[in-house]
């Protein structure tokens, strides 16, 4: 284990912080936490904190929406709904009369879709027949399924917080565990990724469109942000909508989500990370056992279209029924810039709390909005992203006002930058909150997890801290005066339309 | 931006309990054994025991409870006190007086300090002191590193006592509650969420009332000084504090700064009126959204209520996880939602909501309505089997552990107990209590507390494209949620003045 210098003065600052003298100060932090590569390139970190026997877990795959493919946004998202249907040996009554099942199903979709897109000589008739078709097929396949058996051995083993994520740049699983399902565990997280069988695949489509039509369809900001990013953005995947455009979602199969699942879950790609009353040996031997199973695969290729550097505003003005909000967003390299935590020094002091600038602006003093925060990583941050400001103006209070008050505050940050208590207040700030963030497992499973997958080395996690801290009041100022700039800049505005669509018809 | 599976809980269950591994088997596994095949090989080792220290629980001579728990791992002492009476015993007149109180009694800063100086000064040590207002309770909490306690406890002694409810602070509380209000028909879920209360205790019910424009303008600081004085007394007061500190200097410390306070006058509880809206079919139009919010409801239990236990199982059985026949029916076999779930509520101290809920797109609506009344049919006429009551129990005994497995989750149970008078070893009874539950008892429950013709339905969606069909349902209610204009007419858009 190679430290580097900084780190090394930054457990010094830590140090000081840490005063109590206990099994868990911050020079045990590093023996309690153990990193192994498995021979087909799994990455596996452990940190032991007994405090409860219990444990968490986070499994980080290095594939997110970015990656879905042209004509199948949103597969990323469906593979992550698809990792709870089970494998061969579970969900199943017969898992080999299923696999031939579902073979029928995807040869049954394939014509049913192909008939289905064809612009010219569409035959409706035969449409409708190789549908029929295709729901038999589906039928006949769902003879053979456990519903849900996944979930219910999670839940019933004493599961709590089962849930996945899918953003962007990655995609995330996570629960937590009494201390002695630890080889249950590695059995059912190792089987989801070693074989997922992909059963009940369309009907889970559906599902994701009813997750579409709530987040996006039927909500006005989800609606506001799926038209802003779409113009902030082009050439980077980052422009289309992570859940899928709706006749993504109607037409892509399971095929492809096996496809897709064949190509960035693997383990080279993947990094698990434990957290809680486990002992590491024993934790080890049983990982390989179970996570050894899965094949080693190539690291897929990593290249996705880069965003051209932006050179005029953008705006985007949706005329809604609901009350009006306010984004704007300004172009910044990825999380690997040199300066990627002068940016988080500037949301800090931008948002954080009622001594932030914003805060301070447009919601005490103006009193303008009821909430404004800016924040880098809109919607990731592993390619070019914006950094956003958003507002959400007061009763009567207009987009155009959120504009202008952000704007006199981003030029001040450009002229003079901050002052030496808010800059102190942000470094204070920070390290509080990593130390804070050290007594939750599940929290630091995904930090662990996050800094291991983004940089290699999780220790990344406290030198972000350090970097933090070396940030001037030059870099602030240079930073500022290199993104804050009109060209740069996307503005999306959701203006009331006057009368709510939400009618009145009188009462009872 | 992210999405997840969500299971939808409307309950927040006490989740829970403990050693009872179905997979008998306990010998440790052997490290060469090859991997089981199938989840029900795999050894489940006994989980040692694990009894966390109670918290120390002290009663100062003014009434005032203390609840003590360390915590060493970290260098941080939180505290947090819940204050009795809420939301719950306002004024219908002045609606939101509460929740601005809640606001502006940190905003509104001490005699001594401003709020904004209170912002300083803790934001450079990376430390909060926030109150906070609920239905049957206000809170003041604080949170900082060990080495900054003495000033941010001297904030938060001098916040509790010497509140000042400076006017610029009440007035930027009242613009950002009428923004709220004037925001409330937004979204379909908050809409729904709304008028569920509205609908299950009855729109005359402190449980259910908004505040508006109107209420909200008729508040004042002497309001607010009034409550506080009314309210925030020793003897009204149950304190928990965690975190790295010696529990004997602590008690000296609270001693010595709230021992000489004098007592208040007992506050006395209202129980809260509960007269629900006639069983029926609800509708709010919103005309632009294509996925519409079906909730059923009817009024649920006090957790007090012996069937609680078998009504937490039947919950678990009925809508509590991916593996609910809610979960099951109507979002994987049937496809008709994302967000779905369900069951019996239960409160601390007055009938919680039995609430059904799905969101399924517009074309769909009477399916997912007829699809959750057979959901409740057949809760009533297909008890649980064996194996489903199993699997339910397993869950919130299996999960219990997680009810206890941090020092501040221990210490906010023991406050909660306190605060509504409920026995100190509760969670421990509400093990027991789950271990007893039989199929008998769920099938019970799910006769006495299930009835589908009993529920209000509600619907929030784009009526237009359903309302015929709704009404072949049965009578439709139409309501009514046009937010009242201001009394100040020429308050219409009032800008901060």
């Amino acid at each position: 284990m190679t430290r580097s210098k900084a780190y090394l003065s930054l457990l010094a600052v830590l140090f000081c912080l840490w005063q109590t003298a206990t099994a868990q100060d911050l020079a045990s932090f590093e023996k309690r936490v153990h990193v192994k590569t498995l021979p087909n390139g799994l990455t596996v970190l452990l940190l032991q904190r007994p405090q409860a026997p219990v444990f968490s877990f986070f499994t980080l795959v290095d594939a997110g929406d970015a990656q879905d493919p042209q004509g199948k946004t949103g597969l990323a998202h469906m593979m992550e709904h698809m990792a709870f249907k089970g494998t061969e040996n579970i969900g199943t009554t017969d898992a080999a009369a299923e696999k031939a099942a579902l073979a029928k199903v995807e040869a049954a979709y394939a014509a049913y879709d192909r008939e289905n897109q064809r612009r010219v000589g569409r035959d409706a008739a035969k449409v409708a027949e190789l549908k029929a078709a295709w729901e038999k097929a589906i039928a006949e396949a769902d003879e053979y399924v456990i519903k849900n058996e996944f979930g219910e051995i999670v839940e019933r083993n004493g599961g709590v917080g089962l849930n996945a994520s899918t953003g962007d740049d990655s995609t995330e699983y996570y629960y937590s565990l009494p201390a002695n399902r630890l080889e249950l565990w590695a059995f059912l997280e190792s089987e989801r990724f070693l074989d997922p069988v992909l059963r009940e695949f369309y009907k889970e489509r559906d599902v994701v469109m009813e997750e579409r039509r709530m987040r996006t369809d039927s909500s006005s900001i989800g609606r506001l942000v799926e038209q802003f990013l779409s113009v902030a953005y082009d050439g980077s995947p980052y422009h289309r909508p992570g859940i899928g455009y709706a006749s993504d979602l109607r037409h892509f199969s399971a095929t492809d989500a096996g496809n897709f699942f064949h190509i960035y879950y693997v383990p080279s790609n993947m990094v698990v990370a434990l957290v809680g009353d486990l002992d590491p040996d024993a934790t080890f031997a049983t990982l390989e056992r179970y996570f050894g199973r899965i094949p080693s695969g190539p690291k897929p290729e990593e290249y996705v279209t880069e965003q051209t550097p932006q050179s005029a505003e953008r705006t985007v003005v949706l005329k809604d029924p609901s009350q009006p909000f306010y984004i704007e967003g300004y172009q910044r390299p990825n999380y690997r810039d040199k300066d990627n935590e002068v940016y988080s020094v500037i949301s800090s002091v931008l948002s954080d709390g009622r001594t932030s600038r914003l805060y301070r602006t447009l919601v005490r003093d103006k009193k303008i909005a009821v909430a404004a925060a800016g924040f880098s990583g809109f919607p990731g941050d592993k390619y070019r992203n914006l950094y956003a400001i958003y507002a959400v103006p007061s009763r009567g209070h207009t987009g155009a006002e959120m504009a202008s008050a952000i704007h006199e505050i981003i030029a001040r940050l450009k002229s003079d930058g901050l002052t030496p208590e808010e800059l102190k207040m942000v470094k204070t700030r920070s390290r509080a909150s990593l130390l804070r963030g050290l007594a939750n497992n599940q929290g630091l499973a995904s930090s662990l997890a996050t800094n291991q997958l983004r940089y290699g080395d999780w220790r990344e996690m406290f030198r972000h801290l350090d970097r933090i801290d070396a940030v001037t009041n030059d870099d602030v100022k240079r930073v500022a005066n290199e993104i804050f700039v009109d060209t740069n800049r996307t503005v999306g505005i959701l203006e009331n339309q006057g009368a709510s669509k939400t009618s009145n018809r009188g009462g009872k | 931006m992210k999405r997840s599976i969500k299971v939808s809980t409307i309950l927040l269950a006490i989740t829970c309990a403990p050693l009872l591994a179905q997979n008998a088997a306990t010998s440790a596994p052997q490290p060469t054994a090859p991997p089981a095949t199938s989840w029900k090989q795999v050894a489940i080792p006994q989980l040692p025991p694990f009894k966390p220290q109670p918290p120390k629980r002290i009663v100062l001579a003014n009434g005032m409870v203390v609840f003590l728990t360390e915590n060493h791992e970290l260098p941080f002492i939180a505290g947090n006190a819940m204050i009795r009476g809420g939301a719950e015993d306002e004024p219908a007149s002045k609606t939101g007086l509460v929740e601005i109180y809640g606001e502006s009694w940190r905003t509104g800063g001490t005699e001594k300090l401003s709020g904004d100086q209170l912002d300083d000064l803790l934001e450079a040590r990376a430390a909060k002191v926030e109150t906070g207002a609920a239905e049957a309770d206000t809170t003041i909490n604080f949170n900082c590193l060990k080495g900054d306690f003495d000033d941010v406890f001297a904030v938060f002694v001098d916040l509790l006592r010497h509140p000042a409810f400076r006017e610029e602070k009440l007035l930027l509380a009242k613009r950002q509650l009428e923004s709220s209000i004037s925001r409330r028909n937004d979204e379909t879920e908050e809409i729904a969420s709304a008028q569920q209360d509205i609908l299950g205790y009855g729109r005359q019910s402190v449980l259910a009332r908004q505040p508006e424009y109107a209420t909200v303008e008729a508040i004042t600081r002497q309001d607010l000084l009034d409550w506080h004085k009314q309210h925030a007394t020793p003897n009204n007061i149950i304190l928990g504090i965690v975190g790295d500190f010696d529990s004997h200097e602590m008690e000296a410390t609270l001693r010595k700064a709230f021992g000489e306070w004098p007592k208040g006058a007992k506050v006395a509880e209202a129980k809260p009126l509960i007269a629900p809206e006639k069983p029926g079919l609800y509708l709010v139009d919103k005309n632009d959204v294509n996925q519409s919010e079906v909730r059923m409801i009817a009024p649920g239990i006090v957790r007090r209520n012996p069937d609680y236990f078998a009504l937490k199982v039947m919950n678990e059985i009925l809508g509590g996880g991916f593996s609910s026949r809610l979960f099951s029916n109507l979002r994987t076999k049937a496809g008709l939602a994302y967000s779905v779930g369900g069951g019996v509520g239960a409160e601390w101290d007055h009938p919680g909501l039995t609430v059904l809920e799905i969101g399924t797109k517009t074309e769909t609506t009477i399916d997912a309505i007829r699809g959750l009344w057979e959901q409740i049919d057949q809760m009533k006429q297909q008890p649980p089997t064996e194996d489903e009551l199993k699997r339910a129990k397993d869950a919130i005994l299996n999960s219990f552990i997680f009810n206890f497995d941090t020092p501040g989750k221990v210490l906010r149970e023991q406050e909660t107990y306190e605060f509504h008078g409920y026995p100190a070893n509760f969670l421990e009874t509400y093990r027991t209590g789950v271990e007893k539950v039989t199929t008998a008892d769920v099938a019970r429950v799910a006769n006495q507390y299930l009835h589908r013709d009993q529920m209000r339905v509600l619907v929030v969606g784009n009526a237009s494209e359903f309302s015929k069909q709704l009404a072949g349902l049965g009578q439709v209610t139409t309501l009514d949620i046009t937010i009242p204009e201001p009394p100040s007419a020429q308050g219409a858009a009032a800008p901060g003045k």
